[in-house]
C-alpha cells in the first residue's frame, strides 16, 4: 500500500480499525480528540460502534464490558482523563480483560496544560490505579510506529488477556508524517476467548464470569501470584527498545517518544563536535528494557536521561544501571519541549566542557 | 413423584449469602423465572453491582460480569454494543444506582440503551453495615444519620422512577414491591415486561423494587415488611412511571 500523510491521532484510530477494533468508547479531551473524531466518522460506515460516553469513568467501564465479551475495544484520552479512568483500568487488569488504552500525554498535574509532556510515566508504569498490576506500555516515537504499535497492542492484549497502553504525547498526536497502513488480515492475531469471555452460554457450557473480587485473602493472593507469572513472562519476552551507536559511546542518552527524536538530533550535533554519544530508546516502558543496559554498562559509560517531566523514567534508568555508571537527568516540563541545543549543552557539561 | 416447585434453571444451585428475611432472594428468583420463561438464558449476560448483591455473579446461571461500584449501566452498554443480540441486565442497589452511579444510570436511560435494570431500593447501604443511602427516608436512623436523616443538612431522598421519567430516552419505568403474594406477582409481571422489551428491541427498561433490609433496619423480617408498607410505600408510590412499550421498536 502507498504511503499516506496522516496525523498521529488519526493514525492510531485507523490502525486500530485495521487491527480489527470495532468498538470505541471515549470522551472529548485535548490533545487526543482527533482519535474520537476519526472513530465517529469511520465506525458507523463499517458496522462498528463509536460511543461518546458521559464521562471518562463511563467510557472505561464500557471498555470493560465490551472487552469482557472478548471483542477488540479501545478508548483514548489524555492525562487528566487517564486519571479518571484509572479505577476502571485496575478493574480491567484485575479481571484479566483485554483492551487498548491510548494516552496522548499533556502537562500536569491537575488540569495542567494542553501541550506535550511525558509526566504520566509513573502513572503508566507504576500503577495509576490500585493494587498489584501492570499494563504493557508502548511508547511510539514516530507516526509509523504509532501505526505498528497499535496492531501490536491489540495482539498482545489478546494474547495475555490484559490492558495495553499506548503512550504518546501531544506532539506525536498532532504532527503529521507519511505512513503505510497494513491490511487487517496481515496483522491481527486473534486468541481464543471461549473459555473465559461472556458471550452467552448458549446452554452449552458453564457460565463464564468476569470479575476482580476475591473475598478470601488466600484466593486473592493466589490470583495475584498467578497473574504475576504472566508479568514475569512478559518482562522476558516482550521488551522492545532501539539502540543507536552505543558501542563506542562515552555518554548514552536515554529517552522515549518525542524526546528520543530530539535526542537523535542532539546526538548528531555532539558527534560532530567529537563527543561520542549513543542512545537507548525504550519502546516498552513496562517492561522496562533493563537488558539494554546490561549489554552496555562497562563501568565507564555515563547515562543522560532526557524527559518531558521533572524526572520519572530516570528512576528506572538508575535501577537498570544499578551503580554501573553515572546517571544524570535533563528535562523540561509543563508542555515545554526541550531543544537539541539544550540537550547538547548538558552533554557537553557531562563530557567535561565544550570541546 | 412429580416436582411441582423447583429452582429455576437460571438460578445456580448454590446457597445465597443474604440475611434472613432479605428480599434479594425473592427478586433473584423472579429474575431467574423470567429468564427461564423467555428462554433467553443462553444469550443473557448479567452485570452484578457493588453492594449486597455483589455475589449475584455466583447466583445467576448465565454469563456474568462484576462491575465497579455504580458502573453497571456503562458495563452493560459495552456488552450490549459488542453483542447486540445478547440480553443484558444489571442488578443494582440504591447506593450503587442512585448515588455513585447516578451519571451512568441517567445517561444509559437518556441514550435509550436497550438493556434491563433491576433496581433494589431498600433505603440503606446494606453491605457496609447500614449507612444512609440516597433513598433513605427523612428521619430514618442509619449509622451515618444517627439522629435521623435531616433534610436540611442531608437532603431529600431521590425518587429514581420519577426522575428518570423525565428522560425521553427511557422506555419503561415501573416501581413494584414484594411484600405480599399479590405484589410479588405484579413485580414478576413488571420484570418480565422489562426483559421482553429488550428482546423486542424497545430500549431502556428499569424496574424499581421497594425492598427490606431487616438486619440494618434493626427489625424482624415481619416488622420490616410492616415498616416498608407504612413508611416506604407512601414516599415511593407503586406504579408505572413511563411506558412507551407499545410504540414501535427502534
Amino acid at each position: 500500500m502507498a504511503k499516506v500523510l496522516v496525523k498521529g491521532n488519526e493514525a492510531i484510530a485507523e490502525a486500530a480499525i485495521r487491527a480489527g477494533c470495532r468498538l470505541f468508547f471515549g470522551y472529548p479531551i485535548t490533545p487526543q480528540t482527533e482519535v474520537s473524531a476519526y472513530m465517529a466518522k469511520k465506525m458507523p460506515k463499517i458496522g462498528g460502534t463509536f460511543l461518546q460516553a458521559e464521562s471518562e469513568v463511563a467510557a472505561i467501564n464500557m471498555v470493560y464490558g465490551a472487552g469482557g465479551t472478548g471483542s477488540r475495544v479501545m478508548t483514548s484520552s489524555s492525562s487528566p482523563g487517564i486519571s479518571l479512568k484509572s479505577e476502571g483500568i485496575s478493574y480491567i487488569a484485575g479481571a484479566d480483560v483485554p483492551c487498548v488504552i491510548v494516552n496522548i500525554v499533556r502537562g500536569g498535574p491537575g488540569l495542567g496544560g494542553i501541550q506535550p509532556a511525558q509526566s504520566d510515566y509513573f502513572q503508566a508504569v507504576k500503577g495509576g490505579g490500585h493494587g498489584d498490576y501492570h499494563l504493557l506500555v508502548l511508547a511510539p516515537s514516530s507516526i509509523q510506529e504509532m501505526v505498528d504499535l497499535t496492531s501490536h497492542a491489540f495482539n498482545k492484549a489478546d494474547e495475555y488477556r490484559m490492558p495495553v497502553m499506548i503512550m504518546g504525547d501531544g506532539m506525536l498526536g498532532q504532527m503529521m508524517e507519511p505512513v503505510e497502513f497494513p491490511e487487517e488480515e496481515e496483522n491481527a492475531v486473534y486468541a481464543s476467548k471461549e473459555d473465559w469471555a461472556t458471550t452467552g452460554t448458549k446452554m452449552e457450557r458453564k457460565h463464564n464470569i468476569i470479575n476482580s473480587l476475591y473475598i478470601d485473602p488466600n484466593t486473592l493472593e493466589n490470583t495475584v501470584i498467578e497473574r504475576q507469572k504472566k508479568y514475569d513472562i512478559i518482562a522476558k519476552e516482550e521488551v522492545m527498545y532501539e539502540e543507536v551507536d552505543t558501542k563506542d559511546a562515552d555518554i548514552i542518552l536515554v529517552a522515549y517518544g518525542t524526546t528520543a527524536r530530539i535526542c537523535k538530533t542532539a546526538m548528531a550535533k555532539a558527534r560532530e563536535k567529537g563527543i561520542k554519544v549513543g542512545l537507548i530508546r525504550p519502546i516498552t516502558l513496562w517492561p522496562f528494557p533493563t537488558v539494554a543496559f546490561d549489554k552496555v554498562c562497562d563501568g565507564k559509560k555515563k547515562f543522560l536521561t532526557v524527559e518531558m517531566s521533572m524526572g520519572q523514567m530516570v528512576e528506572d534508568v538508575k535501577l537498570s544501571v544499578n551503580g554501573r555508571g553515572e546517571v544524570e537527568f535533563f528535562g523540561r516540563t509543563g508542555g515545554v519541549v526541550p531543544t537539541p541545543n539544550e540537550i547538547l549543552a548538558k552533554i557537553e557539561e557531562m563530557a567535561g566542557g565544550a570541546k | 413423584m412429580e416436582k411441582v416447585f423447583k429452582r429455576p434453571h437460571a438460578l445456580c444451585d448454590v446457597e445465597f449469602h443474604y440475611c434472613p428475611g432479605c428480599t434479594h432472594g425473592i427478586v433473584h428468583r423472579l429474575v431467574a423465572e423470567v429468564i427461564d420463561e423467555l428462554g433467553i438464558e443462553g444469550r443473557t449476560i448479567g452485570v452484578a453491582p457493588v453492594g449486597c448483591s455483589v455475589f449475584a455473579y455466583n447466583y445467576f446461571n448465565c454469563d456474568m460480569q462484576e462491575a465497579a461500584h455504580g458502573r453497571a449501566p456503562a458495563v452493560a452498554t459495552g456488552i450490549k454494543r459488542a453483542l447486540p443480540d445478547s440480553i443484558v441486565f444489571t442488578y443494582q442497589g440504591d447506593g450503587d444506582l442512585a448515588a455513585i452511579g447516578t451519571a451512568e444510570t441517567v445517561h444509559a436511560a437518556a441514550r435509550g440503551e436497550n438493556i434491563t435494570i433491576i433496581f433494589i431500593n431498600n433505603a440503606i447501604y446494606g453491605m457496609t453495615g447500614g449507612q444512609m443511602a440516597p433513598t433513605t427516608l427523612v428521619g430514618q436512623v442509619t449509622q451515618t444519620s444517627p439522629y435521623g436523616r435531616d433534610a436540611k443538612t442531608q437532603g431529600m431522598p431521590i425518587k429514581v422512577c420519577e426522575m428518570l421519567s423525565q428522560l425521553e430516552g427511557a422506555t419503561y419505568l415501573e416501581r413494584v414491591t414484594v411484600d405480599s403474594v399479590k405484589n410479588i406477582k405484579a413485580a414478576k409481571a413488571a420484570i418480565k415486561k422489562a426483559f421482553q422489551n429488550q428482546v423486542d428491541g424497545k430500549g431502556f427498561s428499569l424496574v424499581e423494587v421497594v425492598s427490606t433490609c431487616p438486619t440494618n433496619w434493626g427489625m424482624s423480617p415481619t416488622e420490616a415488611m410492616d415498616w416498608l408498607r407504612e413508611n416506604m410505600l407512601p414516599h415511593y408510590p407503586l406504579g408505572v412511571y413511563k411506558d412507551k412499550s407499545n410504540e414501535e421498536a427502534k
